[in-house]
């Protein structure tokens, strides 16, 4: 049985403006960690809400563990949620908030003490406890409002950006850290992200959502390499899928799919870095007029324009950085892609076509 | 840069407050030519009177009891004028019109209203037979009553600025941490008095201090309303300093009761200030 589904849900903040949540249709596995990812305005928020009852839907039904909450409170609906802020209450030390749901829920001191012991002791905060939240780090405040949503052991865990608030490095780690978690204990998880490391990293399954709709739903692997249309291929991945014009489709290719060939004895080669399956082509190939390159370390960035087929068009290739090659500015290099990691889209609706003919 | 500020604050605060010290410790009668140092002696008057003990009893009951009602009072306007309603901006006028009207017109207004023969209170009572016709309650003529009048009164006056101070704070607070506390499974009142209440409590500490400070040191209500009477049992320290020191000619004695209030208030303005400061900190 689904822990979280909905129905139809819609949310309009004001009548005759658009929906922030349209007709979303949602429905989590037991245990599962899901993400809601889109870029800020795309409603995954709005949605969180409605299903932790902050906010009213307009349309459509909530239902957790198969029975409709629209009518239940939050406090009701018996779910744990972190807030992006965190809001942990400043005035309580670190026990008075984790015990606060216990409290609420008419718990007798010895047992929520016991409990707030023991989440506390899963999040390795056991020391923090007779401090006020102004007191702590921003990593130790986030484990704080999750020891809180831990500690009644709720069956459904609704975590609202929880690592924005961090700084880079500690997010790499604290991401990490989270997930541990949630496998640990494995309460089915609602994650809302902008971010979309994140949500690859993280996630089983990825709601991808703009304007208030849910453009696609599936692993990372899926909307990744078999994106929905060209928001979530534009979306997804750093840098984005090139995308041109050939006529009435849009052609699309991941940067990655998109490398250098060397002509060697009248053969075009393929990078070393190219796995096998991908090595035995069809190709496609793109002459390339580079204009700038990014050098990242591991990898390069490498910009420019195509010529002769799909003329004019900007693309980019991203190459692992032990590929030589020098790409200066506005020199025309041999480039190709993959034909089978072609991606076809409509030109009006951005949705996936069948495959089309370059030729 | 700041000298006019200083030299305003000396000009009108310093130069009376330094007066009145002067004054308590002379021998000064309206008209008097001479000042002569008598030491305590008008401290000793003072406190020997019957009448000023009354007083300072009255002050410390009328302040306490009026800052209480207005204390609960703001706090529930507040809570129902938070939420958006058809209408709220008129409502919000309406309430703050007895702090923006001169407490003078209002408690005039209120002379009437408690009037012995034309009270409209008296009249709705009788015509609700709650009221004897014949006897019907003095509101400022029974000592109890003209109490319980006054402290009414001041609390009309000082609630529209404590619910614009609490509201302006609840608006501010964020809205995450009540929401977390409802989705943590906190009900109405949990949320009230464990997460809300105790979060304004800096900002509802200003406002409770402020109006301790007005009413402590204010005369206007209880001299327009009873002036005092019946027989000095609502006699307040400031209109006591004002009927001694000016209507009685007696500057000295006068100033030597408004100097019992200073102790209490500069206690009070410290307490302001600290939790002013701890309202910024956090």
């Amino acid at each position: 049985m689904a822990v979280v589904a909905t129905r139809g849900l819609t949310k309009t903040f004001k009548a005759g403006q658009a929906a922030a949540v349209h007709n979303v249709n949602l429905e989590s596995e037991e245990g599962e960690f899901l993400v809601l990812l889109g870029p800020s305005g795309s409603g995954k928020t709005t949605l969180l809400r409605m299903i932790a009852g902050l906010e009213e839907p307009t349309s459509g039904e909530i239902l957790i563990g198969g029975v409709v909450v629209n009518d239940m409170t939050p406090r009701e609906r018996r779910i744990a949620m972190v807030f992006q802020s965190y809001a942990l209450y400043p005035h309580l030390t670190v026990l008075g908030n984790i015990v606060f749901p216990l409290k609420a829920r008419g718990m007798g001191k010895a047992e929520r003490e016991d409990k707030a012991g023991w989440a506390a002791g899963l999040l390795g905060i056991k020391h923090l406890l007779g401090r006020k939240p102004r007191e702590l780090s921003g990593g130790e405040r986030q484990r704080v409002a999750l020891a809180r949503a831990i500690v009644r052991e709720p069956t459904l865990f609704l975590l609202d950006e929880p690592l924005s608030n961090l700084d880079a490095k500690l997010r790499a780690s604290a991401r990490e850290e989270l997930e541990q978690f949630q496998r640990r204990v494995g309460t089915t998880t609602i994650y809302v992200t902008h971010d979309q490391v994140e949500a690859m990293a993280m996630g089983d399954r990825i709601v991808v959502m703009n304007f208030g709709e849910v453009r696609q739903i599936g692993t990372p692997a899926e909307v990744y390499d078999d994106p929905a249309d060209t928001f979530v291929a534009t979306f997804l991945g750093s840098p984005p899928m090139n995308l041109v014009e050939h006529r009435d489709v849009v052609v699309g290719f991941r940067p990655e799919h998109f490398f250098p060939v060397t002509q060697l004895a009248g053969r075009a080669a393929i990078p070393e870095h190219i796995r096998d399956a991908d090595r035995s082509g069809p190709f496609v190939p793109l002459n390339f007029r580079t204009s700038h390159e990014e050098y990242l370390g591991a990898e390069r960035i490498i910009y420019g324009h195509l010529e002769g087929r799909f003329e004019g068009k900007k693309a980019i290739s991203r190459v692992p950085a032990t590929t030589g090659g020098q790409f200066e500015s506005a020199s025309l290099h041999a480039f190709a892609v993959s034909e089978k990691h072609l991606k076809f889209f409509d030109r009006e609706k951005g949705t996936r076509t069948g495959r089309v003919s370059l030729a | 840069m700041f000298l006019p500020a200083v030299l305003y604050v000396l000009a009108l605060v310093g130069v009376p407050l330094i007066l009145a010290f002067l004054y308590s410790v002379g021998d000064v009668k309206v008209g008097s030519v001479g000042y002569h140092f008598v030491g305590l002696a008008n401290f000793r008057s003072v406190l020997e009177s019957p009448t000023f003990r009354v007083a300072l009893r009255n002050s410390f009951i009328f302040t306490i009891s009026s800052q209480i009602l207005v204390l609960v009072g703001a706090t529930i306007l507040a809570l129902s004028l938070k939420k958006a309603f058809p209408g709220r901006w008129l409502l919000r006028f309406l309430i703050l019109l007895p702090w923006v009207a001169p407490v003078s017109i209002g408690s005039i207004g209120w002379k009437w209203i408690l009037d012995s023969l034309y009270s409209v209170i008296n009249w709705v009572l009788i015509r609700l037979h709650l009221a004897n016709e014949f006897s019907p309650p003095m509101w400022l003529g029974d000592p109890k009553l003209a109490m319980l009048s006054i402290i009414l009164v001041q609390t009309w006056h000082m609630l529209p600025f404590a619910t614009v101070i609490i509201l302006a704070g609840w608006t501010a607070l964020p809205k995450d941490i009540p929401e977390a506390a409802e989705v943590d499974g906190a009900g109405f009142f949990r949320r009230l008095f464990q997460i809300e209440i105790p979060m304004m409590l800096p900002i509802i500490n200003v406002a409770v201090l402020f109006g301790i400070i007005f009413t402590f040191t204010d005369m206007t209500v209880v001299y327009i309303l009873t002036r005092g009477g019946p027989y000095d049992t609502t006699q307040v320290l400031p209109t006591q300093a004002f009927q001694t020191g000016v209507l009685g000619s007696d500057l000295a004695e006068g100033a030597a009761i408004s100097m019992f209030l200073v102790p209490i208030l500069i206690v009070v303005a410290w307490l302001m200030l600290r939790s002013a400061h701890r309202a910024e900190v956090t």
